[in-house]
């Protein structure tokens, strides 16, 4: 029974290849998207936590110099002594050839376990690695230091990208850091007595684990993103699915009438078709992810060059297969269409063996269900409503972006139908007449694949917009935040009071850039001490700010905050903040910060200085008409490398390049999303051409060419597709909002300011009417060279 | 409401009997009942005298693959399934195929030409021999039919019909039939005319 009744499901997909198609190419793509994603993140992930794990970052207490970049090496020894179990860690960028990489110099007796670097020294002869020098690296990096270094250098996968470990005596010789030493890493367990740390090494700051990593909280943002537009992607893919399966089974209702009254038990069959919808769910899951590696594989070296150069994060350009992500996709895969499936077992688990085999049936019931469908649209946009006035935190936000998503989808064909009602009652020509009322019975059959077409165009009006919001109040922070002409980086020069006076000397206007790390209201953050005068002036744009904001800081009588610290302390304008022991300031503006992910306060130089007179300023910004002058200058008096001076163009320059980068990221994305949603529609026209014919026939029949039916056909999928995108649109906007104003803020701390880009908007619409076009196309080219016979074959069948 | 009131019939193995009625008469409700498709709120169904009425869902189907055969007015044909498929296709679901039998079936309908085309590829008449085809290749011994030449024309409907009785009677099983045509009920062994739910 059970071979006979698997037979007879199956035979229904070799009698509707097309039909088969759609099911498992839609699967396919979706699947695609969502595992290309994931492989990109995973690839990404991975790399973070190597990185991390290299430097003992995430996962142990470190302890680092309350001011500079290093300390003495003696700390350490002052430390061991005392009881502390410490171990030395000095880290730097080493040039090699034509790239820069991270040399981790680590001291192998005392490394603590857990890390990679314990573990690269682990599997190592000690004598080699002490005696020899010896590099171990990443495969990448260690063909480069290979040809660049005499000494040993050992492949190892587990070492993060673009970084090296070895002996810290050799990393201090090759990073030009004698004595010195970058931090000093924590072992986890500790003996119970110890001398407090402010006693043996005043100068020194503990930094917990928890918050030790910005970089893994700021690409966690990023990929945040694209997997919610990974599972966006999904999502019209899974519409696609739900169509293809909710069709297929409305026209195995016949069959499965037949196969119970002759004996087929309803769970059994149940069961089975349970059973062969996860065989083709595994197949075109198993293809979407061989699909989604190639996107990924595509896809990444932007991603790696983006991630990098947003976070400093190294990522691998090149692509591993792991098991969480094609075990993810392939998970989706299945479930997806079991939850696309659901709907339709369920009927069918309800259906009377005596029901109706109706070929239609499914379509007048989607008619029937829309007041229902929009109640569950108006409940959506509720719930939506209801969780940005109450909800907090970042599943809020994506739920609210779920219930605007869901309840766009749902609300289409209700608005769709209204609109072709309106256009029925305008027109006047018998034609059009049979045209809008003809639209309005084919709404119900291709309602899913608009819906997935409704929701691509809003994914992609949604994200285009973000990113390019996120693109033009970048480059306004940067013109704000880069004002000077040159930036001098200080760290190679001993005499930094030198330098000052030198560059007082020949510059316009000398902005010290002064920092500390240090703790606001509480919380984890940087103090800056600002040189006011004309540059911050007339550059600094405030989210909010008293008149007089810059002559309050420059009095040493206000402080200024970036939105991350205004928004996690709950600080507003006039708030006092304690910036320093014994000095509390009024907080005078508030300014927006997109390059930081913690709070910053700025106060007077003079204040600064007072409060922190051993800090020196670790940069220099220069107001100058003749930055090259000024370059070589700098280069003659002090022997400065050209890397520590950097133009504010070329910054500028380079951080246009990483939008252009993740541009063409996103981009990729949305010209699949939307070739997904153009596939859909082609497959249900295609599906529905042959269940068209009884309504085509009698109007061919009346005297209307098939030439002429053709063009209407084409004409009515454009037409349904462009309204479609022009409801897409505000559904689009409304998810940017969310993505800017709700989850941008649960996950930077800061709030985007929203722009429009109708030119953009004007381009999607284009593609999406060329994209439906092309889809109807075939179809209605198939209907002008059908034979007569066969629309005669209409009336013989309804005989 | 009551659809049927106090109908007793018994049908004998190698016997036929004709169900004839107007329109709503019960006479469809009383076929769905015998088979399994639809309970009854009240009575005894019989079948090799066992009771089969308070039968769960699961021996109801077991009593349509094995025992009972039916023939439905719109041939309900699987119609992915090629003619040869679907005329084996429930020796198959209860587990009894015999191929000589289905070749002699094929011949005997006049379907041979035909094995390898699809349900749509076929006339009407066409499609009712691979429905009886199908119901007699499981070798039911109660075969049903609900109208099986409604959808015919008249000469096509007594070619099928002359076919299929010659066919049953071959078999020995039981049949009982559902009809609206006079004619065609006089082609069968007894006649029971139902009225308004009860045997007039």
């Amino acid at each position: 029974m059970t071979g006979a009744t698997l037979a007879a499901l199956a035979s229904h997909w070799a009698r509707n290849p097309l039909q088969f198609l759609t099911l498992v190419v839609g699967l396919a793509l979706a699947t695609a998207l969502w595992s290309g994603v994931q492989a990109i993140n995973s690839e990404a992930r991975a790399s973070y936590d190597a990185a991390a794990a290299t430097l003992g970052e995430g996962q142990l207490d470190q302890l680092l110099p309350a001011a500079g970049e290093t300390m003495p090496q003696d700390r350490f020894v002052a430390l061991r002594r005392a009881g502390w179990l410490v171990s030395p860690i000095v880290e730097g960028r080493l040039r090699v050839g034509a790239v820069t990489l991270r040399l981790v110099g680590v001291e192998p007796l005392t490394a603590p376990g857990g890390t990679a670097a314990s573990a690269a020294i682990a599997g190592r002869d000690l004598a080699d690695f002490l005696g020899e020098g010896t590099l171990v690296a990443h495969p990448e990096s260690a063909e480069l230091l290979r040809a660049e270094l005499s000494n040993p250098v050992i492949s190892d996968a587990s070492i993060a990208p673009g970084t090296a470990i070895t002996d810290i005596a050799v990393a201090q010789r090759l990073l030009n850091r004698d004595g010195l030493v970058s931090r000093l890493v924590l072992a986890l367990a500790q003996p119970i007595r110890q001398r407090p740390l402010a006693e043996v090494a005043p100068d020194l700051v503990l930094q917990r684990a928890d918050g030790a990593s910005d970089v893994g909280r700021l690409t966690d943002s990023f990929h945040l993103n694209l997997t919610a537009f990974g599972f966006l992607s999904f999502a019209v893919g899974i519409f696609i699915v739900h169509g293809a399966i909710g069709l297929a089974f409305e026209q195995r209702r016949g069959m499965v009438r037949t196969l119970r009254a002759l004996g087929v038990p309803l769970d059994r069959l149940i069961v089975l078709m349970v059973l062969e919808l996860v065989v083709l769910a595994t197949l075109a899951g198993a293809i979407g992810i061989v699909l989604g590696y190639l996107v990924a594989a595509v896809l990444l070296p932007d991603v790696a060059a983006t991630i990098r150069g947003l976070y400093g994060a190294d990522v691998a350009g090149t692509l591993q297969i792991r098991p969480a992500w094609w075990l993810s996709g392939l998970a989706m895969a299945i479930g997806g269409a079991l939850v696309a499936a659901a709907g339709a077992l369920w009927r069918l688990s309800r259906m009377p063996i005596l029901a109706s085999a109706g070929g239609r049936a499914w379509a007048v019931a989607s008619g029937r269900g829309r007041p229902l469908q929009g109640a569950a649209a108006i409940g959506l946009f509720a719930l939506a409503v209801l969780l940005s006035l109450q909800g907090a935190g970042l599943v809020a936000g994506f739920g609210i972006l779920a219930c605007l998503f869901l309840g766009g989808a749902l609300a289409l064909p209700l608005c769709l139908a209204l609109i072709l009602k309106v256009g029925q009652s305008w027109s006047s020509g018998v034609l059009a007449l049979w045209f809008w009322a003809d639209s309005r019975q084919q709404l119900p059959g291709l309602s899913l694949a608009l819906m997935a077409l409704l929701l691509a165009m809003a994914a992609n009006v949604g994200v285009s917009t973000m990113v390019s919001s996120f693109r033009l109040t970048f480059v306004g922070f940067l013109d704000q935040r880069l004002s000077a002409e040159l930036y001098v980086d200080a760290a190679a020069v001993r005499d930094r009071v030198a330098l000052e006076r030198f560059l007082e000397a020949r510059a316009d206007e000398v902005l010290p850039i002064l920092s500390v790390e240090t703790e606001l209201a509480g919380l984890p953050a940087e103090l800056y001490g600002a040189r006011v005068g004309a540059t911050y002036r007339e550059n600094w744009r405030f989210l909010e700010a008293a008149p007089d904001a810059w002559d309050q800081v420059a009095k040493g009588e206000a402080v200024i905050v970036n939105e991350q610290l205004s928004r996690r302390a709950g600080l507003r304008l006039g708030d006092s903040l304690a910036v320093a022991p014994g000095t509390t300031l009024p907080i005078a503006g508030i300014v927006g910060d997109y390059g930081n992910p913690i709070g910053q306060a700025i106060v007077a130089e003079a204040l600064f200085r007072q409060a922190h007179p051993s800090v020196l300023p670790a940069r220099f910004g220069l107001r100058t008409e003749d930055a090259e002058t000024l370059r070589r200058a700098l280069v003659e008096a002090f022997g400065l490398p050209s890397s520590s001076i950097i133009d504010q163009v070329a910054i500028k320059r380079f951080s246009l390049s990483v939008f252009e980068r993740t541009f063409s990221v996103t981009g990729a994305l949305n010209v699949l999303t939307l070739a997904v949603a153009a596939f859909s529609i082609l497959m249900s026209l295609l599906t529905l051409a042959a269940m068209r014919l009884p309504q085509l026939a009698p109007v061919w029949a009346m005297g209307v060419t098939q030439r002429r039916l053709a063009w209407l056909e084409v004409l009515r999928t454009v037409l349904l597709a462009l309204l479609t995108a022009v409801l897409a649109i505000p559904l689009g906007l409304l998810l940017a909002w969310v993505l800017l104003a709700v989850v941008n803020v649960e996950a930077f701390g800061w709030q985007l300011p929203m722009f429009l880009f109708p030119f953009e908007y004007a381009q999607l619409v284009l593609l999406t009417l060329v994209a439906a076009a092309a889809a109807a196309s075939w179809p209605a080219w198939r209907l002008s060279r059908m034979e007569p016979a066969s629309l005669l074959k209409v009336f013989a069948h309804e005989r | 409401m009551p659809v049927l009131r106090g109908v007793t019939l018994a049908l004998d193995r190698g016997e036929s009997l004709a169900l004839t009625g107007e329109s709503g008469s019960g006479k469809s409700t009383l076929l769905h009942l015998v088979a399994g498709l639809d309970r009854a709120d009240g009575g005894h169904i019989l079948l090799d005298g066992e009771d089969v009425t308070g039968l769960d869902d699961r021996r109801r189907a077991a009593l349509r693959r094995t025992k009972i055969g039916i023939v439905f007015q719109q041939f309900n044909l699987i119609p992915s399934l090629d003619v040869a498929a679907n005329i084996a296709f429930q020796a198959r679901l209860g587990g009894a195929v015999d191929k000589s039998r289905l070749d002699r079936l094929t011949v005997a309908l006049g379907l041979e030409a035909h094995t390898r085309k699809y349900p749509e590829q076929l006339s009407g008449g066409q499609q009712q021999r691979v429905a009886i085809a199908r119901t007699l290749a499981a070798s039911p011994r109660l075969i049903l039919a609900d109208e099986p030449t409604g959808n015919l024309d008249e000469k096509t409907a007594d070619e099928v019909m002359d076919q299929f009785l010659a066919l049953v009677a071959e078999t020995g099983a039981a049949l009982l039939m559902v009809t609206h045509s006079p004619r065609l009920a006089g082609k069968l062994g007894r006649n029971i005319h139902l009225s308004q739910g009860r045997v007039a």
